[in-house]
């Protein structure tokens, strides 16, 4: 039988998330045994080429770029997983949506005092630049979110007792010290 | 037919990017560009906020080097209650931090070396795309691999000791920090296991400075010749000149190795530094104002630290350093691979100094805090893994933030970053009948290089894999590569 496929994104994010499967340490050696990587920000597939079992989304969706990679995500991923702050609920990029966008940038561009040299008062609008969201979306708002594992990051353990229970279909047994989120 | 190329998203580095490489009708490269393709909004939203909650929620730009923004953070609110700026804490308060931060620089730059930038080293640059990554690493290079992963791994609990936890920890807080290390924390990390030891952590070091001198000696062209372009270099640097990775004074030094910026005392940034605004990338542009925008871009991060720095103080890494000193004959290194050589010497120094710390007593007892008089504006910079990080508050009566500027590692590498890009696109791609992949991945080894946060660098709204998109000269996409 051919080992489960596992695909892994970072939208509005921090990376946290990623990094804090990466300490699931040595088991990642066991890992690679078990499963098969697509897509994923740690090798150089840049597309899918393939259907994938597993699909791990970390960050919200804060542009048309984010929208568009999580609905792609959801196209070729049996089951999606919003992991961390940011995926379930925008996290604290989200503190941006009470706040008119043309005011983050101006802050950003025009108001800093490092940019007062801008007087021609140039603003990032190139067409390779992603549009930006009105507001910072969680990613249930956008696609069919499937799990839900909370956490600024969500431990390692947390994330490794997921991967393993959705490998081998037992149902997942979370001792009390991984249920514990900031 | 000329043509636009598009690598997106730039894969193994940390964050979101793309690059835009546009070509004319003769196959000469007319324009190259990296591109931050994401935005967030900081220095607005934290506004309102209270001034000590800026370690914790800043942090959160980066979940790669949280450190070194909590640090960095903590160091600007550290004035505003009065506890001086940088030298003002406790013994405890200062040690714990540098514990922290060293703990830091050791773990991103082994997941940097090992994880991210190795694959290109071992398969080459040319290899299939497929097997270019850290798993292949570790079905064919195992040793290795452990190595990278077990490093890594003690970094962060070196990290965990001092913080409370891995990634976003909560140890530095206005005025010092909030934990002692306990007797068990020292012996697990001076001694806890196979893996959790100090002295195997400094061997592993030596022998990773010792595997890429190796592999320089045997790949010349590569490491020397690939991405050389002239560039003045910035970092902090102690008041005698040392490598410092947590507090100094700024030094610049310009290609040829005159300094340029006099270790001036970095109250002052805002006097010396300026940033343009280009309306194609959500990363600014700093460059030093004396020289203008043209002439005043400037490199950081290891590379440039080992280059402004006039010696290290541990003698494992000051003994790593004169051998490189000695290789670029007593002058800066304008060579972007150099960055990886750079970064080895900077674990072994972070090594040493770890296990200088964790001997000594004052992490075990002493006061904590310092508390002082309420000021109402702060500037905090550090030496992070990719580079010098400010960050810059102003407070009200009610301690609400009412100005936040940051100015990140990698923003500093904008302009090298895309330097390294416009060079190595023109030499491989010139005249190319057809763009392979073996030369997108090369403009990435380029990337690479610089250990590039994107996630930081997007602390506009951020996001960073590559693309490449090929244009022609009536601008029409005509081809659009992702890699893999």
């Amino acid at each position: 039988m051919s080992k489960p496929v596992v695909a892994t994104t970072s939208l509005a994010g921090c990376f946290g998330c990623h990094m804090s499967f990466l300490d699931i340490d040595d088991r990642i050696l066991e890992l690679i045994e078990l499963v098969e990587f697509n897509k994923s920000p740690i090798n150089d597939i840049k597309k899918f080429t393939k259907k994938c079992d597993i699909g791990l989304i970390e960050g919200g969706c804060c542009n048309s770029e984010n929208v568009h990679v999580l609905k792609d995500f959801r196209e070729h991923c049996k089951i999606l997983v919003s992991l961390g702050e940011c995926a379930i609920m925008g996290g604290l990029p989200a503190m941006r949506n009470g706040i008119p966008i043309s005011e983050c940038l101006a802050e950003a561009y025009l108001n800093g005092p490092t940019v007062s040299m801008n007087e021609e008062r140039i603003l990032p609008n190139d067409p390779e630049l992603p549009i930006l969201t009105d507001k910072v979306y969680p990613c249930h708002e956008v696609v069919k979110i499937d799990y839900f594992l909370p956490g600024c990051p969500p431990s390692a353990d947390l994330i490794w007792l997921t991967l393993v229970a959705l490998i081998t279909g037992d149902e997942l047994q979370l001792p009390y010290e991984v249920v514990k989120f900031d | 037919m000329g043509q636009k190329i598009t690598i997106e998203p730039v894969t193994r580095v940390e964050g979101h990017g793309k690059v835009t490489i546009h070509l004319d009708n003769e196959g000469n490269v007319e324009q190259t560009r990296l591109h931050i393709v994401e935005f967030r909004g900081f220095e607005r939203f934290v506004q309102g906020r209270p001034f000590w909650e800026m370690p914790v929620v800043v942090q959160r730009l980066c979940g790669i080097c949280p450190v070194s923004h909590h640090l960095a953070a903590a160091k600007a609110v550290d004035m505003i209650v009065g506890a001086g700026m940088g030298n003002g804490l406790t013994p405890t308060g200062e040690k714990m931090r540098r514990l922290m931060h060293y703990g830091q620089i050791f773990q991103s730059h082994a997941l940097h070396f090992f994880h991210l930038a190795s694959p290109d080293l071992l398969f080459g640059i040319d290899a299939n795309p497929a097997k270019r990554n850290i798993i292949n690493v570790a079905f064919e290079h195992r040793d290795l691999a452990i190595q990278g992963v077990m490093m890594r791994k003690y970094g962060q609990e070196v990290i965990k000791a001092t913080a409370g936890k891995k990634i976003h920890g909560t140890g530095a807080i206005p005025g010092g920090i909030n934990k002692h290390l306990t007797e068990d924390e020292k012996e697990y990390l001076l001694n806890g296991d196979e893996y959790m030891d100090i002295e195997k952590m400094i061997s592993w070091s030596r022998d990773a400075v010792e595997f890429f001198k190796d592999y320089h000696k045997k790949n010349k062209e590569l490491i020397d010749a690939f991405a050389e372009f002239p560039s003045s270099h910035l970092s902090l640097v102690r008041k005698d000149g040392a490598l410092d990775l947590y507090h100094g004074v700024l030094r610049a030094v310009d290609s040829e190795g005159r300094k340029i910026l006099h270790d001036v005392d970095y109250q002052d940034y805002d006097k010396y530094i300026e940033e343009e605004v280009r309306n194609w990338s959500y990363m600014k542009f700093p460059y030093l104002k004396e020289f203008g925008r043209n002439k005043g871009w400037y490199s950081v991060g290891p590379l440039a630290r080992m280059n402004t720095a006039d010696f290290i103080d541990t003698p494992l890494a000051q003994k790593e350093l004169e051998i490189f000193k000695n290789y670029n004959g007593g002058k800066p290194s304008n060579k972007s691979m150099h960055y990886h050589w750079a970064r080895l010497i900077e674990i072994l120094h972070s090594a040493e100094k770890i296990k200088e710390l964790l001997n000594d007593k004052d992490l075990i007892e002493g006061e904590l805090v310092t508390k002082g008089n309420k000021t109402f504006e702060g500037i905090g910079l550090i030496e992070a893994p990719r580079g010098t990080l400010f960050h810059h508050y102003k407070v009200d009566d009610n301690d609400l933030i009412t100005m936040a500027n940051l100015i990140v590692s990698t923003t500093n590498n904008n302009q090298p970053m895309n330097e390294a890009v416009n060079q190595v696109a023109t030499k491989v791609m010139t005249g190319q009948r057809e763009i392979t992949e073996a030369m997108m991945n090369a403009v990435e080894v380029a990337i690479r290089a610089y250990d590039p946060c994107l996630s930081c660098a997007t602390h506009a709204l951020g996001q960073m894999p590559l693309e490449f998109e090929v244009y022609d000269f009536n601008n029409n996409c005509i081809d659009r590569k992702f890699k893999g």
